[in-house]
């Protein structure tokens, strides 16, 4: 049985301009020990998934609309708010993207940092804090002892990450949901800290999800992907499969677009047009319309994700049916 | 050398002092930003400059357009030196730089409609009738691949890719010989990204603009970038032609730089090895002594705490700043 196994997951915003449809019949499982990378680009709703599933969301305007989230034995979409609260920072635990704003600059690290172990292991605040210094040590923080007494001011953006990232896994999580952790960084700290999430995921044997816009830290750090575009999940399958036989044109776009993979002084593939706005409902495939392949049938069909090879499936309705073989234009 | 550069920087220094005390300001440090930077630049040429956040890249591309003061140095730009420009004279120098800014949010005013926003950009220094200037605007418009069918909107009817192409619009406007990017392309979206750095190829291409490219990310650098200069602490460490400077860098720091980029490819990305530095940058305030890299350096010895090292070659176009330039490559 996986540790974590989505159904059905749809999110939506209703504002005032109408209903925003944020996440459409998302579904994937997860096992343990496993890395899933979610991709896509900003308003994709792979941040919309991540907070449904933990109940962050503020309801309204949010309301998750249908699905099912078990996480061992619980739903975590319709358990009660005090299950779903002995769960979250303590079986699942979360790093977010800002580590300049998700740390309250009131507090000194050591309390925020063992807060976690005072709410879910009852644990006296003296044995706490000498888990909390062991904590920012399997870190790599320097002089933790000093440091607990520290501010988060006090603290570069690399260093605050590394709290966040001592303070998820406190408590020695299942699951482990990393909200772009990196996005703030310098490529340099960027390397240290996806190098430190993985030796920690590796000790732990904790479930990963790693969310990012940015196919190159996915590629290096994920066993599975699912690219995700206007809600819905494009593409999902192994990491190699991804990159080596794209089965989406948007994922096979995204892959143009990268100037790393491309010639030096060759014209970028660029998507034309913008992504739609998810506020209205457009039949069809989403991508239809800035998509090089699509006909006709694109634009009326029902969208869903099916299996086009072993392990790896596609929601686009030409490669589903065989008619497009993306694999002779990625060659 | 054949010809002068068209653009000459020579030593260029950008220090902050930073002060204490109320009533009686007292100056006890000095954050030195730009620290002896010398760069030149043939007329056309973009020229990449990567570093990371504080290390001094931003305040050069500043110092260079008059934007920061500079404590001391030349930039010679066709024949003229900018730093010593003042009053009405820098203001009509101004039309032969221009600055595109990282965040296209920000820096359009949103009260004012595309049209506004070019138009002033025109009659501020090259005025023209006010009845040519539609289709001036027009003209523009179509430059950075927008259609003139837009001109009467507001910023925030436009996507952030059109956004910035407006702010580069606004700096085309006054016909720049010399264009400062400062992450131009940070704030938007991969498939937006590449339009925007095809638009500012071919634009250089074209008008045979010399561009000033500053970015922290190495592979947007490198697509683009005729030469790349890697900045550390206020200092240029490694300049050399872009291929060159990414596939084979030579200085320490830029092979710790180029082996962090995430690489989209799953084999490259198992097979590579790493450079992880250890610590953070440190603090432009009070820098280490000797060669400003070399606490975080693999290769450090003895005498890099000492030296200051200077650029060396090792016979190619390519130069770095590492006292063991010849051991370590």
């Amino acid at each position: 049985m996986p540790l974590l196994d989505v159904q059905h997951l749809t999110t939506s915003f209703h504002t005032r301009e109408g209903i925003v449809r944020a996440v459409r019949d998302v579904s994937f499982q997860l096992d343990k020990g496993q890395t899933l990378g979610i991709v896509g680009e900003s308003g994709s709703g792979k941040s919309v998934t991540c907070y449904s599933l933990l109940g962050l969301l503020p309801q309204p305007p949010a309301r998750i609309e249908a699905g099912t989230a078990r996480f061992d034995q619980t739903d975590l979409l319709h358990c009660s708010r005090q299950e779903l609260r002995s769960l979250r920072g303590k079986r699942v635990a979360m790093i977010f993207q800002d580590p300049m704003t998700s740390l309250n600059p009131y507090l000194r690290i050591g309390d925020q940092l063992i807060e976690p172990l005072l709410i879910h292991e009852n644990m006296d605040r003296k044995e706490a804090l000498g888990r909390g210094i062991r904590a920012l040590e399997e870190v790599g923080i320097q002089d933790a002892e000093r440091r607990m007494r520290g501010y988060p001011h006090e603290f570069s953006g690399g260093m605050r990450q590394r709290v966040m990232i001592a303070m998820a896994l406190i408590t020695r999580p299942d699951l482990l949901i990393a909200d772009e952790p990196t996005t703030a960084l310098d490529v340099t700290v960027q390397a240290q800290i996806l190098e430190l999430i993985k030796k920690m995921q590796h000790d732990l044997g904790m479930a990963v999800i790693l969310v990012s816009h940015d196919l190159g830290v996915v590629a290096g750090f994920c066993d599975q992907v699912q690219v995700m575009y206007a809600g819905r999940i494009a593409e999902t399958a192994r990491t190699g499969d991804i990159f080596h036989h794209p089965q989406h044109p948007y994922s096979l776009a995204l892959q143009k677009s990268i100037p790393a993979l491309q010639p030096k002084g060759a014209e970028l593939y660029t998507i034309p047009g913008m992504p739609p706005d998810l506020s209205r409902d457009v039949p069809g495939c989403p991508f239809a319309p800035r998509c090089e392949f699509a006909e006709d049938p694109c634009r009326t069909a029902d969208i869903q994700l099916k299996p086009v090879r072993t392990g790896h499936a596609s929601a686009c309705v030409r490669v589903q049916q065989g008619e497009l073989n993306l694999q002779t234009i990625h060659a | 050398m054949p010809e002068p550069a068209f653009l000459q920087i020579r030593n260029l220094k950008t220090h902050f002092p930073v002060e204490k005390g109320i009533l009686f300001r007292k100056q006890i440090a000095t954050v030195k930003a730009v620290d002896g930077v010398s760069l030149d630049l043939r007329q056309g040429e973009i020229l990449g400059l990567v570093g990371e956040s504080g290390c001094g890249k931003s305040t050069l591309g500043r110092a260079i357009l008059r934007l920061l003061p500079a404590t001391g140095g030349t930039v010679i730009l066709g024949g003229r030196d900018l730093t010593r420009l003042e009053g009405a004279e820098l203001r009509a120098a101004r039309a032969e730089f221009q600055m595109v800014f990282q965040d296209p949010y920000a820096s359009l005013n949103p009260r004012m409609t595309v049209f506004d926003a070019l138009a002033e950009a025109i009659q501020s220094h090259k005025p023209v009738p006010k009845s040519e200037l539609p289709a001036r605007v027009a003209d523009l418009m179509k430059k950075v691949g927008l259609s003139p069918r837009y001109i009467r909107k507001y910023p925030h009817e436009f996507s952030g890719g059109q956004r910035q192409r407006i702010a580069v619009a606004r700096a085309l406007a006054v016909e720049p010989k010399l264009i400062i990017a400062d992450e131009p392309v940070s704030a938007l979206d991969v498939s937006i990204q590449a339009q925007i750095i095809n638009l500012l190829a071919k634009l250089s291409r074209e008008m045979s603009l010399t561009m000033i490219f500053i970015s922290h990310d190495l592979s947007v650098v490198k697509h683009i970038s005729d030469r790349i200069a890697v900045m550390y602490l206020g200092k240029i460490v490694e300049l050399g032609p872009a291929g060159d400077v990414f596939e084979r860098p030579m200085h320490p720091y830029t092979k710790a730089l180029v082996s962090a980029v995430p690489l989209a490819d799953p084999e490259k990305e198992a097979k590579r090895q790493r450079i992880i530095l250890p610590g953070d940058p440190p603090s432009p305030m009070n820098p280490p002594a000797g060669c400003s890299f070399h606490p975080r350096c693999p290769w450090q010895i003895a005498e890099c705490a000492k030296v200051v090292p200077q650029m060396e070659s090792l016979g190619g176009p390519q130069t770095a700043t590492c006292i063991r330039l010849k051991e370590i490559n």
